[in-house]
C-alpha cells in the first residue's frame, strides 16, 4: 500500500503535464541569488539603501527571465517577466504613499502632540517666538485652530451652496429632461466643469467679487466658498445622477400608479431609495474640496488670527496654511519650527479626509437599501 | 356591475396644490440646471473680459518689461506642457501595470484591497504631496541629478548644472506623476475588469500564457479606454498647482530640467496673484484663460475619444 503510494509519488513528480517546468522554489533562489550579487557590489561602490533594493530588483527580474527561457521556453519567460513587471509597477506606486505617510507621522505626529497645537492660532507668534524655541529649547508655540475653523466654514459654506444647485440638477438630468439639447448640454457643461483647474476656478471667484464688491473688500471666505462650489458642484451632479439613474424605474411606475404626483414620488420614493450613495457622494465631494489649496489661496488670501465671519476679511485655512509655512517660514532663519507646524497640520488634514472617505463608504454601506423586504 | 367613482378616499390627482407642487418642483430643478450653465458662461466671459487689457496691452505697458502677452505666457506654457509630459511618461506605464496587478494578477481576495490602497493616494491632498515633494523627494534626487550633470551632460536636458536643493522642473514632474497615478490607475482598472470573460477564456484555452492573453484580448480591448485614461491625467496634470508652487524654483525658461528654473502657468498664478494689482492681475487672469483653453481642449478631446469608441469598448 505504502509502496504504490510512493510510486504514485515518484510518477507525478515525473508526469508529463508538468514536465520541462522549472522547480517552485526557483524565484526564491533567483531572488537570493540577486540579494547577494546586489549586496557585493554595494560593498564595492559604497552602500545606499535605495540603490541596494533597485539592483536587486534589476538582478531578480534579469535572472527570473533568464532562468525561465533556459528551463522552460521564450513565451513562458516573456510571461514571467511581464508578470514581475507588473507587480513591480505595484510595488513602486506604493512606495510613495509610505513615503508621504511615514514623513508626515514621523514630523508631524510631535508637532501635533504639542499643547495647545490644535487650540490656538498664530496670533503673536513672530520670527523671535521660533528663534527662541530653536536657541532656548522652549516649546514651539502657535497652531491651527484659524485654519481648522476656517477651513470647516468654507467648507461648510460651499456644501450649502453646492448640494441644493448639484441635486436639483441631477433631479433635473434624471427625471424630467427627456434628452434633449438642454439636457445634454448640462450634461457636456458639467464634465467641462469636472476639467476646471482649481486655480482658474479661484481666479473667476476672486475676479468675480472684485467687480462686485470693489479691491480691498473683496478677499474675504464668501469668495472662496464661490470658488469652492465651481469645483465642487459638478462632483455632485455626477455623483447623485449616478445614483438616481439606478433606481430601478419599477419603483416611480409602483408609486404613479397609486395616483401619486411626480414630485411627491421624487421625495418620498426616489430620493430614499438613492440616499445612501447621494450622501456618500457629497461626503466625497467634500473631502475632495477641503484639500484645495490654490483656489483659497488666490480668494480667501492667509491671516494670523482666528476669523469665523465669511463676509469680512481675510481667512486662513489648513491646506494654505501647510504651504505659508513650508515656503514662507514665520523665522526664516530658524525654518524646523515652521515646519514642525506645516507636516501637523498635514496631519490634520489627512486625518480630516481619512475620515471624510471613511464616513462615505460607511453610509454607502449602511444606509444602502435592502435587497429583499421592501 | 356598479363603477365606484375614483375619487372619495383616494387623493385627487387633480387637486390644485398636487399640481403647483409638481410645477414648483420641476421649476427648481430646471433653475438649477440653468444656474450650472450660467456659472459656466459666467467663468468663460469674465475670463475672456478681465483678460482683454493684458492681450491687447502694447510695449511698456506690461510687467518685467515684456513687449507683448504672448512672449510672457510662452515659455510657461511651455513649461507647463513639459512638466505633464514627464509626468504622463512616468505615470502611464506604472499607472497601467498596476491595473493590470489589480484586475488580472493579484488574487481575487485581496484584489478590492489593493484598489482602495491605491485609491488612498488620490485621497492626500495636493499640498501635501508639494511639502513632500519639497522637504523629502527633491533632496533624495540630488544624487542623482549630480551624477546626470557629470556623466550625461552632453544631453540638452541635464546640461548646464544642476540644483542642490532638488527643487526643479523634473522633481515638480515626479510629484505630479504621483498624483496622477492614482487618477489613470482607477479608469484603466474600470476598464479592464470589462474585458469579456470569453475572450479571456478563449484566449487561455488555445493555450496562450496570461500576458498573451492581456496582449490579445484585454489591451485591444481597452485601448480607447487607456488613451482617455491618461488624456485625463494629461488634464489634472496641466491644471495643477500647489505641488509644482512648492517644489519648483521659479526661472526662466531652459532645457535644463535638473536645475531651478522654468514655471509653469497654474504655479505663476497661485505665486502672484495675492499681491497683484492693476495690469499685473490681468496678465495672471489672462493666463488662467489660456490654462482654462488648454486643459479644456484636453478633456473635451478624452471625452471625445470615449464617446466614439461607446459602442465597442468598455470605456464608457
Amino acid at each position: 500500500m505504502t509502496q504504490v503510494l510512493q510510486e504514485n509519488r515518484e510518477n507525478i513528480g515525473k508526469s508529463k503535464l508538468i514536465q520541462g517546468r522549472k522547480p517552485r522554489w526557483t524565484w526564491i533562489a533567483c531572488l537570493a541569488g540577486s540579494l547577494i550579487v546586489a549586496s557585493a557590489i554595494m560593498a564595492v561602490v559604497g552602500f545606499n539603501v535605495a540603490g541596494w533594493a533597485v539592483l536587486t530588483a534589476l538582478f531578480y527580474v534579469v535572472s527570473n527571465y533568464a532562468v525561465t527561457r533556459i528551463m522552460e521556453n521564450g513565451r513562458k519567460a516573456t510571461d514571467q517577466l511581464w508578470t514581475n513587471l507588473v507587480v513591480g509597477a505595484f510595488l513602486v506606486a506604493l512606495l510613495p504613499l509610505i513615503s508621504v505617510v511615514w514623513t508626515v507621522l514621523s514630523i508631524g505626529l510631535p508637532g501635533l502632540l504639542a499643547p495647545g497645537f490644535l487650540a490656538s492660532d498664530m496670533t503673536g507668534i513672530t520670527g523671535a517666538v521660533d528663534q527662541a524655541s530653536v536657541e532656548d529649547g522652549t516649546a514651539i508655540l502657535g497652531g491651527v485652530k484659524h485654519a481648522l475653523i476656517g477651513s470647516l466654514v468654507m467648507t461648510l459654506g460651499a456644501t450649502a451652496i453646492s448640494v441644493p444647485i448639484g441635486l436639483l440638477t441631477s433631479i433635473y438630468l434624471v427625471e424630467y429632461s427627456r434628452g434633449g439639447t438642454f439636457s445634454r448640454a448640462i450634461t457636456f457643461f458639467v464634465d467641462v466643469m469636472t476639467g476646471i483647474p482649481s486655480i482658474v476656478a479661484g481666479l473667476f471667484a476672486a475676479g468675480l467679487m472684485l467687480t462686485l464688491v470693489g479691491p480691498g473688500d473683496n478677499v474675504m471666505g464668501f469668495t472662496a466658498v464661490i470658488a469652492l462650489s465651481v469645483l465642487m458642484i459638478p462632483v455632485v451632479v455626477r455623483s447623485t445622477e449616478e445614483m438616481l439613474r439606478v433606481v430601478p424605474n419599477e419603483l416611480r411606475e409602483a408609486s404613479y400608479a397609486l395616483g401619486v404626483r411626480k414630485w411627491r414620488t421624487i421625495l418620498k420614493v426616489v430620493i430614499p431609495t438613492a440616499i445612501s450613495g447621494i450622501a456618500s457622494g457629497v461626503t466625497l465631494a467634500i473631502a475632495r474640496v477641503i484639500g484645495e489649496t490654490a483656489p483659497i489661496l488666490v480668494t480667501a488670501g492667509v491671516a494670523v488670527s482666528t476669523n469665523w465671519n465669511l463676509a469680512k476679511d481675510w481667512m486662513m485655512s489648513l491646506p494654505v496654511y501647510i504651504y505659508r509655512q513650508m515656503m514662507f517660514p514665520t523665522a526664516p532663519a530658524a525654518p524646523d519650527a515652521s515646519e514642525q507646524r506645516a507636516w501637523a497640520a498635514a496631519l490634520v488634514l489627512i486625518i480630516i479626509v481619512m475620515l471624510l472617505n471613511l464616513t462615505a463608504r460607511f453610509i454607502a454601506k449602511a444606509f444602502a437599501p435592502k435587497k429583499t423586504g421592501r | 356591475m356598479t363603477v365606484t367613482s375614483p375619487s372619495s378616499g383616494l387623493h385627487d390627482p387633480r387637486s390644485a396644490a398636487g399640481r403647483a407642487g409638481d410645477k414648483i418642483f420641476s421649476g427648481t430643478a430646471l433653475t438649477a440646471g440653468i444656474v450650472i450653465l450660467a456659472i459656466l458662461a459666467f467663468v468663460a466671459v469674465y475670463l475672456v473680459v478681465e483678460s482683454i487689457p493684458a492681450l491687447t496691452a502694447g510695449e511698456g505697458e506690461l510687467s518685467h518689461g515684456k513687449t507683448s502677452f504672448w512672449s510672457y505666457v510662452w515659455p510657461m506654457m511651455i513649461g507647463t506642457v513639459i512638466a505633464s509630459a514627464i509626468a504622463l511618461l512616468i505615470a502611464t506605464p506604472v499607472s497601467i501595470g498596476v491595473a493590470l496587478f489589480i484586475s488580472h494578477y493579484a488574487p481575487k481576495r485581496v484584489s478590492q484591497a489593493f484598489g482602495y490602497v491605491i485609491d488612498l493616494l488620490a485621497a492626500i491632498p495636493s499640498v501635501v504631496y508639494g511639502a513632500w515633494g519639497m522637504a523629502f523627494l527633491g533632496p533624495l534626487l540630488v544624487p542623482i541629478y549630480a551624477w546626470l550633470s557629470e556623466n550625461a551632460g552632453w544631453i540638452p536636458l541635464f546640461s548646464g548644472g544642476y540644483s542642490q536643493t532638488g527643487r526643479t522642473l523634473f522633481t515638480a514632474s515626479v510629484v505630479l506623476a504621483v498624483m496622477i497615478l492614482p487618477i489613470i490607475t482607477s479608469l484603466c482598472r474600470e476598464i479592464f475588469v470589462q474585458t469579456p470573460k470569453l475572450h479571456e477564456e478563449a484566449a487561455l484555452a488555445l493555450g496562450a500564457t496570461r500576458w498573451e492573453m492581456i496582449k490579445m484580448s484585454v489591451l485591444p480591448f481597452a485601448r480607447a479606454g487607456i488613451v482617455s485614461a491618461i488624456m485625463l491625467g494629461l488634464g489634472r496634470a496641466l491644471g495643477e498647482t500647489m505641488a509644482v508652487t512648492l517644489v519648483l524654483s521659479p526661472g526662466a525658461l531652459s532645457a535644463n530640467i535638473i536645475n531651478v528654473g522654468n514655471q509653469t502657468i497654474p504655479s505663476e498664478i497661485a505665486l502672484n496673484f495675492p499681491e497683484a494689482f492693476g495690469m499685473r492681475q490681468h496678465e495672471l487672469i489672462a493666463a488662467g484663460l489660456v490654462l482654462f483653453v488648454i486643459t479644456l481642449a484636453v478633456n473635451m478631446i478624452a471625452r471625445w475619444i470615449v464617446s466614439r469608441h461607446k459602442e465597442f469598448s468598455g470605456a464608457n
